[in-house]
C-alpha cells in the first residue's frame, strides 16, 4: 500500500510538473518585467516571513 | 473625442466588478477552510491511518488539475471545490492525529496554525493596501515551483530528512510570494473568476501550514 502511495504521489507531481510548464513559460515571456522598488517590495514581507518562522522555530525550542 | 463621463463609468464598473471578485473569493475561503476544519475533525473522530493524507492529497491534485478547471465557470464548480478542500482537510486529520500524538504535539499545531494565520492575513494586508503590481514574480514563483515538485519527487523515495526541512522552507517561502501574486492580481481586477482564485489561495494556506507543522515537528525536537 505504502509503495504504491509513493509511486502514485510521483506521478501526480510529475503530471503537475507538465501542468506547471505551459504558465511556467508564459510567465517568463509575458510576464512584466520588474521596476525600480518591485522587489525590494516583494522582499520586504517575504523576510518578514523568514523572521516569523525563526521565532516561532524558538518558540518550539 | 473620449467621452470622461464614459470612462468614469467604465472605471467604477471595474471597480465594483474586482470587489466583488474579492469579495466572493474571501468568502467562499473562509467557507472551504470551515469545511476543510469539519472534515479533518472528521477524520481525527475516526482515527484513518497516515497513508488517507497521501491518499486524499494525489486525488484532490487530480480533480485540481482536469475537473476543476473545466467546472470553474458553472455552479458545479462550487461543489467541486468543496469536494477538493474536503478531501484535503481529511488528509490533514491524518496527519494532525500523528502529531497531536508526540508531547508536544497540540502546542506546535497550534503554533502553524496560528503561525500560518498570521503570515497569510500579514501578506494579504500587505498586498491590498500596498497597490504594487506583483506579477513580475510569476515566473520566478513557477520556476521555484517546479525546483520543489522535483525535490519532493525525489524525497518521496529518498526520506531525508533534511532535505524535507529544506523542501517545506523553500514552499513557505514560494506559497508567500503565492499569496502576494494572487492577491495582487485580484485586486488589480487581472483575476475575474472567484473559484479560481479561492483555490489558489486555499492551496497556500494549506501547503504553508503543513510546512510549518513539519519545520515545528523537526525543530521542536518531537
Amino acid at each position: 500500500m505504502e509503495l504504491f502511495l509513493k509511486i502514485a504521489a510521483a506521478a501526480v507531481f510529475i503530471l503537475m510538473l507538465f501542468y506547471l510548464w505551459p504558465a511556467y513559460k508564459h510567465w517568463q515571456e509575458h510576464g512584466p518585467k520588474a521596476q525600480k522598488g518591485d522587489w525590494q517590495a516583494a522582499l520586504l514581507p517575504l523576510g518578514a516571513v523568514v523572521v516569523f518562522v525563526i521565532v516561532l522555530i524558538m518558540a518550539v525550542r | 473625442m473620449a467621452n470622461p463621463g464614459f470612462t468614469v463609468a467604465r472605471t467604477a464598473q471595474s471597480a465594483i466588478s474586482t470587489n466583488k471578485v474579492l469579495k466572493n473569493t474571501y468568502l467562499l475561503l473562509a467557507a472551504t477552510l470551515g469545511f476543510s476544519a469539519i472534515t479533518a475533525m472528521l477524520s481525527l473522530a475516526l482515527a484513518v491511518p497516515p497513508w488517507a493524507y497521501m491518499a486524499s492529497v494525489i486525488v484532490a491534485m487530480v480533480l485540481g488539475i482536469f475537473v476543476l478547471p473545466r467546472t470553474a465557470n458553472s455552479s458545479a464548480g462550487i461543489g467541486m471545490i468543496f469536494l477538493i478542500t474536503g478531501l484535503l482537510g481529511f488528509g490533514l486529520g491524518a496527519i494532525l492525529s500523528m502529531y497531536l500524538a508526540l508531547p508536544h504535539g497540540p502546542q506546535t499545531v497550534g503554533l502553524a496554525f496560528g503561525g500560518t494565520a498570521t503570515i497569510f492575513l500579514g501578506l494579504s494586508g500587505y498586498a491590498l493596501t500596498s497597490k504594487r503590481d506583483f506579477s513580475f514574480m510569476g515566473g520566478f514563483i513557477f520556476a521555484g515551483m517546479m525546483v520543489v515538485m522535483i525535490a519532493i519527487v525525489a524525497n518521496i523515495f529518498l526520506q531525508i530528512p533534511a532535505l524535507s526541512l529544506a523542501i517545506s522552507s523553500a514552499i513557505i517561502l514560494l506559497m508567500s510570494g503565492f499569496i502576494l501574486f494572487d492577491t495582487g492580481r485580484i485586486a488589480r481586477g487581472e483575476e475575474t473568476n472567484y473559484i479560481m482564485a479561492t483555490y489558489g489561495i486555499y492551496l497556500s494556506i494549506f501547503n504553508i501550514f503543513v510546512s510549518l507543522l513539519q519545520i515545528l515537528g523537526i525543530m521542536g525536537d518531537d
